[in-house]
């Protein structure tokens, strides 16, 4: 467990290495990303899951204010943290091929991924608040710098966005803070002092940092950042905004947001639960029109969100497991989903537009890419062996104990789904559903070879979903024991109407 | 030789063995895969006599293995496998129809250059349906019935170069997924109010009285898990998507779109009976008749030979539905039963015909085949008779007498019985028509003049198939040892008043193939562009009919162009609305930045500026009096400083 912390500190070293290294930084990052899962990895062998976060290291930071850098961590953060290092170490091998200011490139990716780390294993509100905004800064640069349609826009929107979401968490905060006479920013601290404050208090606080957290989590309707976002990003960016960048929103109002102050979740639970259900039923439909196929990734990636904040927002342990297991299970999918379309398809037609996907008989040029697609577009749109699965069922049966008009509606989403996956498959790989052009008559492509580290990276994700598709008990035993915490309970309790 | 609880997973593994063997075949290693896939499947055939030994040797225990899944604090969930009669009479005949088109496949698909993932997928689709019958659990069943799903879009959509296939199979996924999204709530309000979807689980499971006799509100439980019935036993409003999916090969429809999933539906129904309230049956048993009719009517005014079996396939699956509604769910699964070797043998003998006349399946252009055809034609023919209920001999007779008896018998109402009987008349008349226009005559089309028999790797299959739809008779008659053995108890009541009603459905069913024959067989059409004789009779109807009553119009102007209307609207929403809201915020910042600007220059700045000015006047005034500009630089400077302060600060906001 002790090696925890060490993946923020190899991250950010790692960091400087690359941007020393220059060409060769792609090595640096991958030695990088890997030591960092491997720690992750490490840690989750040792790891005795107990109720409550287990402190990793607590010392104090600023004095004056009681701010502590305290991390620690419990089933729910090691679910993330590995997730973040397997994100990362693919988003390595599916940026291989970036030769353009590689160095200021990967050193930026590798400062992002410590930022996330950070968020993920932060006990103290205000440490957590650091890496938060660490992590948004490099997103612009990768973006801004790496990107492609639209990129300054992109960027621009998305880092407004979540600087929008941070001033609302800070003011929340601060606010609850002076309110309720804390001595400390610990989140424990924290939740006994937001105790003190009265209802009308907290649920005001509650709407600022929950808020403040969903729109990093694409919380309808203030999602819009996200696909545009993703749309811009290169590829492992992309993978790493959807697969664990939306996480750290929806990390921050299930750690941070809900413990704090229940009795403002109670009061907003119902607007939120179908805000979320908004979203999935909402971002469905408008994959479902979509030419630019990152496009339909990313409005997929803004439904299964959707998922996520339902089963928080259904606040019993069957939701909130589910919904810990579908962040995981999404930052795979997710990241599944940009890597084909970004790395192995755009990269090599240099066209997203379907309708120009739809006359190149890509399954049989790239049919690697072509199995990869079809097996993480059966795994998002939740067929039984993949992790999406277990997640999604198990976010339904929560949602279904605190409302069954939840889980009805909620429950919709996952035939839109089934529509705009099978939709994107066919007219991507799988050559013309119109008639005028026949497949033999189309051009013969020749496009490169998927490469070996795209095939590692594929591979690696792909076992991963299956894996946790079809033994959901490697991560719930971790998660389970986590939501018997105090501070869970407390949520748990006050979100059950 | 029997088979305990606990190694029932093997009958579902082997060909999921077969379908990971397939999978990681070379590309070509066509021989390699089919193999695989005949020999697991035998092994799994084998292994189901053993369970059915089991269960014959104890008929009333329910034997189950279970076993934790994952764990969700509250309730684990847990999974399982069950031995009963009903499971091991399903997993013989799945397995028994499944290896004879496993075997007619590697004929009939030789010259396919994807013959490899053919099997593999076949494999795969065998083993999720073998999981649907042997689950223990609506949970796995459920796994089961996605993945089935699942195959059967990968196998309609086998000929993804065709337009029509790509659709069809999408169009198929999704539509059953709409009944699936019922079923699933069904599961999720099972696990709430019954904490378990076990069916069987020493007392504490769904089906035994003790947890039956806790559920509350089972008349809406029951109408979810029948939504997922509806979707894939093609029931009305949702049977759209089953004559699509006849772009598939032939031997996939003959597996999976006749003899196989589509039943699993009707399996469900039976398997969850005890679930079903009189309301919710009664919504079953109005929807299989209406189903029946519907699929017998519009079967009448296809041309496609392989569409007309899958709407007689809709309409059996409604007669299958009707029974289950009326309480007999033996009489349904002894019709599933049948049905599933007599259309497993009328869709392989489409094949063979199709497979002889270079994929022509339109009747109008084939005829004359019985005499280079023999084989085929002949058991064609006994599956002919088998499906429009030709008296005694047959299979199909018994065990649609079966569910009209029952039918008859049912207190709430006789009008399914009416619908069933008129559709008794109606599935005569399109058989006979089905028969005399591809087998009698003369060749209307070149293909049809040079058929020739298929090879015996698909003849043999057809064969034994005909024997079984013969057979199968056996199973109701000279004792009906099927509902002696499914339901002892239902069995005393049966055959009270049935010979005045046999009597009737056997003069229907004459009626049937005389009005057939007078208008197709006596004189078979000369010429592929002659018309219909129905359709000269009754252009209005026929046309109606022909366009399969309309429903895909009707859907797509509906469901379709709404969905579509709701995509658009969320997209243009998207892009206008949320961005034009976020863009007008900047909008605003902005203007609030020129806002504050302009008061900074008004205000704030004219205050600096006076003072400014009165500095330069003090300056002005010192230079004056002093010789140099070094003060009025340092002035400027300082000036500028201030500008440049208030510049970062405010500009910013910019």
């Amino acid at each position: 467990m002790s090696a925890l912390p060490f993946t923020i500190y190899v991250s950010f070293a790692g960091a400087l290495c690359a941007l020393a290294a220059g060409t060769r930084a792609r090595m640096v990052a991958l030695v990088t990303a890997v030591l960092g899962f491997g720690l992750a990895l490490v840690a989750a062998g040792a790891f005795s899951p107990s109720p409550g976060l287990q402190t990793l290291i607590n010392v104090s930071w600023v004095g004056e204010l009681g701010i502590r850098y305290h991390l620690a961590a419990d089933g729910i953060s090691l679910t993330l943290v590995v997730l973040t290092g397997l994100a990362a170490t693919a988003g390595v091998l599916f940026s291989w091929n970036v030769e353009e200011r590689a160095g200021e490139f990967f050193a930026l990716y590798l400062a992002l991924i410590g930022g996330v780390y950070g968020v993920f294993l932060s006990a103290d509100a205000f440490t957590l608040f650091v890496f938060y905004e660490i992590a948004i800064v490099p997103k612009y640069f990768l973006i801004a710098i790496w990107g492609s349609t639209n990129r300054e826009h992109g960027a621009m929107k998305l880092v407004l966005y979540s600087f929008a979401g941070s001033a609302l968490v800070l003011a929340g905060l601060l606010w609850a803070h002076a309110a309720g006479g804390a001595t400390g920013f610990g989140l424990g601290e924290l939740a006994v002092a937001a105790a003190r404050i009265p209802r009308e208090g907290q649920i005001a606080m509650f709407a600022l940092v929950f808020l403040g957290f969903a729109v990093l989590a694409g919380l309808f309707p203030f999602h819009t950042w996200a696909p545009t976002g993703h749309v811009a990003a290169p590829t492992a960016a992309s993978m790493l905004l959807a697969g664990v960048v939306m996480k750290l929103g929806a990390y921050g109002c299930l750690r941070v947001a809900l413990p704090l102050f229940p009795a403002g979740f109670a009061f907003w639970q119902q607007p939120i639960a179908w805000l979320a259900i908004a979203g999935i039923l909402y971002a469905g439909c408008v994959a479902l029109v979509q030419d630019d196929f990152k496009f339909v990734i990313g409005y997929s990636s803004v439904s299964h969100m959707g998922f996520v904040l339902l089963g928080i927002a259904a606040a019993n342990p069957e939701a909130v497991a589910g919904a810990v297991l579908q962040m995981f299970s999404h930052g795979v999918i997710a990241g599944l989903l940009f890597a084909v379309v970004g790395r192995m398809i755009y990269e090599r037609t240099h066209t997203r537009r379907l309708a120009d996907l739809r006359g190149m008989p890509l399954h049989r040029a790239l049919p690697f890419a072509a199995l990869v697609f079809v097996l993480a577009g059966l795994a998002s749109m939740g067929m039984p062996g993949f992790s999406g699965f277990p997640a999604e069922l198990a976010i339904l049966v929560g949602a279904w104990k605190s409302s069954p008009a939840w889980a009805l509606a909620a429950g919709a989403g996952v035939v839109v789904a089934a529509a705009f996956t099978l939709r994107a498959i066919q007219v991507s790989f799988f050559g013309t559903t119109d008639k005028s052009v026949a497949l033999r008559n189309a051009p013969v492509l020749h496009l490169e070879p998927i490469t070996l580290p795209e095939r590692a990276g594929a591979i690696v994700l792909v076992a991963a979903t299956a894996y946790v598709g079809l033994n959901p008990d490697a991560l719930l035993n971790w998660i389970m024991p986590a939501l018997q915490s105090p501070l869970m309970q407390a949520t748990l309790k006050g979100g059950t109407p | 030789m029997s088979l305990s609880a606990d190694l029932l997973w093997l009958i579902p593994a082997l060909p999921l063995i077969a379908a990971v063997v397939g999978a990681c075949a070379p590309r070509g290693a066509f021989k390699l895969a089919a193999a695989a896939a005949i020999a697991a499947l035998t092994g799994a055939l084998l292994l189901s006599c053993g369970a059915l030994a089991t269960a014959l040797a104890a008929p009333a225990a329910k034997l189950a293995s279970n076993f934790t899944w994952f764990d969700l604090g509250h309730g684990a969930v847990r999974l399982g496998w069950l031995i009963d009669p009903l499971t091991a009479l399903m997993c013989v005949m799945v397995t028994f129809v499944g290896l004879l088109i496993f075997v007619f496949s590697t004929g009939y698909m030789r010259d396919d250059a994807r013959a490899k993932q053919f099997f593999c997928f076949l494999s795969l689709f065998a083993a999720a349906m073998l999981g649907v019958i042997v689950a223990n659990s609506l949970l796995l069943l459920f796994v089961c019935w996605e993945l089935v799903g699942l195959a059967s879009y990968l196998l309609i959509g086998f000929w993804f170069q065709k337009p029509e296939a790509a659709a069809a199979a999408k169009k198929a996924f999704v539509t059953t997924r709409i009944g699936d999204l019922g079923l699933l709530l069904g599961l999720l309000w099972l696990q709430d109010s019954a904490g378990t979807l076990l069916l069987y689980d020493g007392g504490k499971g769904l089906l035994e009285p003790a947890v039956l006799a806790g559920l509350g509100g089972s008349t809406a439980i029951g109408l979810l898990l029948f939504c997922g019935a509806v979707g894939k036993s093609g029931q009305f409003p949702l049977h759209v998507w089953l004559p699509d999916a006849m772009e598939g090969p032939t031997p996939v429809s003959a597996l999976i779109h006749a003899a196989t999933m589509v039943a699993a539906g009707v399996f469900l129904m039976a398997r969850v009976f005890p679930l079903l309230t009189p309301d919710a049956l009664t919504v079953i048993a109005f929807t299989g008749a209406v189903t029946a009719l519907i699929g017998a009517l519009i079967a009448c005014a296809q041309n496609d030979l392989k569409r007309i079996l899958a709407f007689s396939t809709v309409s059996q699956l409604g007669y299958m539905m009707l029974a289950i509604g009326v309480g007999s769910w033996v009489a349904a699964i002894f019709h599933l039963l049948t049905h599933a070797f007599f259309k497993a043998l009328l869709f392989l003998g489409a094949g063979s015909v199709i497979h002889a006349a270079h994929h022509e399946q339109d009747i109008r252009q084939l005829g004359g085949l019985r005499g280079p055809m023999r084989v085929t034609f002949a058991t064609f023919a006994i599956g002919m008779m088998a499906l429009a209920g030709v008296p005694f001999l047959f299979s199909g007779f018994w065990s649609k007498e079966a569910i009209l008896h029952a039918t008859h018998a049912w207190g709430v109402s006789q009008l399914p019985l009416y619908t069933g009987l008129a559709a008794v008349v109606l599935t005569a008349f399109y058989m006979t028509r089905l028969v005399a226009e591809t087998f009698l005559g003369a060749p209307r089309s070149e293909p049809a003049a040079h058929a020739h028999e298929s090879p015996a790797v698909m003849t043999v299959p057809l064969a034994l198939l005909a024997a079984c739809a013969i057979l199968l008779s056996l199973l109701a008659w000279p004792s009906p040892w099927l509902q002696l053995l499914l339901d002892p108890s239902a069995a005393a009541n049966d055959h009270a008043d049935g010979v005045g009603l046999m009597a009737l459905s056997i003069a229907l069913v004459a009626l049937g193939l005389g009005a057939g024959w007078a208008m197709y067989g006596r004189k078979p059409r000369e010429k592929s562009m002659s018309a219909d004789p129905l359709a000269a009779r009754a252009p209005r109807v026929f046309a109606f009919l022909a366009a399969r009553m309309k429903f895909d119009e009707l859907y797509a102007a509906t469901f379709g162009r709404a969905a579509y209307a709701l995509a658009v609207f969320a997209d243009a929403l998207d892009r206008h609305g949320w961005d034009g809201a976020v863009r007008l915020l900047a909008r605003l910042g902005r203007f609030t930045g020129l806002v504050n600007r302009e008061a900074d220059e008004d205000g704030l700045n004219a205050g600096f500026d006076a003072t400014s000015e009165s500095l330069r006047k003090t300056g002005r005034a010192y230079s004056r009096a002093q010789t140099g500009d070094a003060h009025g630089y340092l002035l400027m400077i300082a000036f500028g400083f201030v500008v440049l302060v208030f510049a970062v600060l405010f500009g910013g906001a910019r």
